[in-house]
């Protein structure tokens, strides 16, 4: 069976130790977490958490069941990369003496812009889909970033 | 009302209907057992090993049904308890098992005894509560018995800090809740049992391949009136024993590793599967690739994780088996030609008359089988019978004539030594009317040999025979078949005086060498009403047969050994 990639959310009850329920299972039945966003749903008792995850056929179908199977989860979606919208975040650090308009040129063909210009460094940030993330990371290579820090992908289906 | 933490606990468990309570106590539950002291409600028995006070629990649970309890102090009390936890968890075994915690100040600070409970439970329990307020705390109580219980079964651990047990709040314990994220599915898929229900109608080779849920759904009477009424071939998991009567005509006996030649061929020369309760295990399974190759699969399971988890099915019903059962039963009361399938029960006889579940018995010395068989002879199903881990485990389970279910306390899926005799205490305490047996080995006996004193002390006269073997015997076999014969660390042959051992607990002791004395030392330790070891000498060097080796495919068994 092939391994595929999906982004999971799961809306659980905000409540004490959730977080390591959900990634013990993970980690207790040798799944793979690739990131992991967590927060609050506002206005209600409920965090969402969204989990890109890997495996094949079975093991993703294990992964929602299991997920389902926690007590305090309301709501497991599988999303199906069709219908969803994916976004993650990055932040990078580059030393002053790189071209800024080159990088500010950069982060806007991106979704991004320059989010911080101090005495000695530059910072950009991109928010977009996972993939073209990682196109901008590539793209930013030869300005010799100093720092690089991702968030996790978070999807919301779109209808 | 206004309780106090300690209070609430008590009112929590008599609301429960609780009878009988196994702990241990310690600083963190003081003011429990305070509490404990001051109420008549239920029985409380201390154990000598919190390990025992779970296991205790736990076969009270597996002998009655309801919910086990079991309670014990922060820190190295509850990671005593962690065997008796993951033994329940494996089995689906409903139990609320308390334990204390440090005071909320304290948390964190790694003060004394303080432990993170709950971070250990997490994988081995059904879910865990770490109470934070005083105010929740009958909420939680009331949780934790209806998570027990519900659903798949399964042990909920509640983490009380000691500053909560004596703080004082508002009581209310609701009679009935529901959970807003916990929802256990109870009726199958109508669709989907119609859909099984015509598969069954036309299998030509169908088998029942019936596991524990049957027995945690209650659904024994159910799975008869199902086999009387349509003569599927049936084989039963260690964990189903019981669930139809040895004599049955269509029970082809256990399945899996130590399963008889009959179940496992049926297994793997089937058309239709229909799996109830059951999940697949590796025990039963074999090598996967292998497996019931030519068969369609219904799987009945209570919990939608177990379908699909290691084969993949083709009609998957997520309900309580009991529910679903009726339904079956109700689609194939009309319409099911029973006489379809006189080759196929024609072939599965054969082979159980080809390769019958046998040993060779012995004038000379003491088969281990014919101990099994002997007691069998004597009680019938008029006893509970629970053992320890190992090659008299796998005996019992073989040679018993089993009939009905709540009679057989086995730890199946974690397989853990040093289960059967405080096992065994708890079905005591459930059924006082019934003798139980706890079969054990010389290794397994010693693992909660303390408990002989639980036993005396509360007057639980429960009988261990012992087959000794004068070896780690599972272990050993594995050795001698797939090792050269290298017995590495296996050897017991510097053993305690078993009988002198009972003696000095107070309970009753007797060696036997010959098998005319097995009946009289059980009728002896039964009169004696005392708690009791009888150490029988058996054949060191039998084979649990026959065995499917680690890997191998069902149909490929060792029937026997030649040395
Ligand atoms: C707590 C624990 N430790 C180790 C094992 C591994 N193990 C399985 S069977 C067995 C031997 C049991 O010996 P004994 O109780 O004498 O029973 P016999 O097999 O001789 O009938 C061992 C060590 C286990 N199942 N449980």
């Amino acid at each position: 069976m092939k391994t595929e990639r999906r982004v999971v959310s799961v809306v659980t009850l905000n409540e004490h130790g959730v977080l390591s329920r959900i990634s013990g299972l993970f980690a207790g039945r040798g799944y793979n977490i690739e990131s992991l966003t967590v927060a609050p749903v506002p206005g209600s008792e409920f965090s969402h958490v969204s989990i890109e995850t890997q495996g094949n056929q079975r093991v993703l179908e294990q992964i929602v069941k299991q997920l389902h199977k926690l007590i305090p989860v309301l709501k497991v979606i599988e999303h199906e990369a069709e219908n969803t919208i994916e976004k993650e975040m990055a932040m990078v650090k580059f030393p002053i003496n790189e071209s800024l308009s080159d990088i500010d040129a950069l982060c806007r063909a991106y979704n991004g812009k320059i989010a911080n210009v101090g005495a000695d460094f530059i910072v950009g940030m991109v928010t977009d889909e996972p993939r073209r993330v990682a196109n901008f990371l590539k793209a930013v290579e030869k300005y010799r970033p100093t720092e690089v820090v991702k968030s996790g992908v978070v999807a919301m289906e779109r209808e | 009302m206004q309780l106090t933490g300690s209070q609430m606990v008590i009112e929590a468990l008599k609301a429960e209907g609780v009878k009988v309570a196994f702990g241990y106590p310690g600083g963190a539950v003081l003011n429990i057992y305070d509490e404990i002291y001051k109420q008549n409600d239920f029985r409380h028995i201390l154990t000598r090993h919190e390990q025992a006070a779970l296991h205790a629990a736990d076969g009270y649970a597996r002998a009655t049904g309801e919910v086990g309890v079991a309670l014990v102090t922060s820190g190295p009390g509850f990671t005593n308890a962690v065997t008796g936890i993951a033994t329940a968890y494996t089995d689906s075994i409903p139990m609320v098992v308390i334990s204390g915690q440090v005071a909320t100040p304290l948390i964190g600070t790694d003060g004394f005894q303080e432990i993170d409970a709950v971070g250990i439970s997490r994988p081995c329990t059904k879910h865990n509560f770490l109470v934070k307020s005083v105010e929740e705390l009958p909420l939680v109580l009331k949780k934790a018995f209806y998570l027990a219980r519900s659903g798949r079964p399964g042990p909920v651990h509640v983490d009380i800090p000691k500053d909560i047990t004596a703080e004082t709040g508002p009581f209310a314990y609701p009679d009935e809740i529901t959970m807003q994220t916990y929802k256990p599915h109870t009726r199958g898929n109508p669709r989907q049992i119609q859909k099984a229900i015509a598969a069954i109608k036309s299998a030509r080779q169908p088998v029942l391949y019936v596991g524990g849920g049957a027995v945690l759904s209650q659904a024994a009477e159910l799975v008869r009136t199902l086999v009387d009424l349509t003569g599927i071939p049936t084989v039963e998991t260690l964990m189903a024993r019981g669930v139809l009567s040895a004599t049955s005509e269509h029970l082809l006996g256990m399945v899996g590793m130590h399963g008889t030649y009959a179940a496992n061929m049926a297994m793997s020369e089937a058309d239709l599967m229909i799996a109830l309760g059951a999940r697949f295990d590796d025990r039963v399974t074999g090598r996967l690739s292998e497996f019931a190759k030519h068969a369609e699969i219904i799987h009945v399971d209570i919990d939608p994780s177990s379908i699909g988890k290691i084969v993949e099915v083709d009609y998957p019903i997520v309900g309580d088996l009991s529910q679903v059962l009726k339904e079956l039963i109700a689609g194939l009361s009309d319409g099911f030609e029973p006489e379809r399938l006189s080759s196929w029960r024609q072939r599965l006889s054969n082979y159980s008359t080809i390769h019958p579940l046998t040993y060779e018995d012995s004038a000379a010395s003491i088969k281990p089988q014919w101990v099994v068989e002997e007691v069998g002879r004597c009680f019938s199903a008029e006893a509970v019978i629970t053992t320890d881990v190992g090659q008299h485990q796998m005996w019992a389970a073989q040679f018993y004539p089993f009939d009905g279910i709540h009679k057989w306390v086995t730890s199946g899926g974690l397989g853990t030594m040093g289960f059967g005799f405080p096992a065994a205490m708890g079905a005591k305490c459930a059924r006082p009317d019934l003798p139980v047996i706890n079969f054990t080995g010389d290794g397994s006996i010693l693992m909660n040999i303390q408990e002989l004193m639980t036993a005396v002390a509360n007057d639980v006269p429960v009988i261990n025979i012992i087959l000794n073997n004068n070896y780690l015997g599972m272990v050993r076999q594995w050795q001698t078949f797939f090792y050269d014969n290298r017995l590495s660390e296996v050897n017991l042959e510097k053993q305690p005086d078993f009988v002198k051992l009972a003696e000095a607990f107070g309970g009753f002791g007797r060696r036997v060498t010959e098998k005319r004395d097995l009946l009289p030392a059980i009728e002896d330790a039964l009169k004696s009403g005392k708690v009791a070891l009888i150490d029988v000498v058996v054949e060191r060097m039998e084979h649990v047969l026959p065995m499917v080796p680690t890997g191998g495919s069902l149909f490929n068994m060792i029937l026997e050994h030649k040395e």
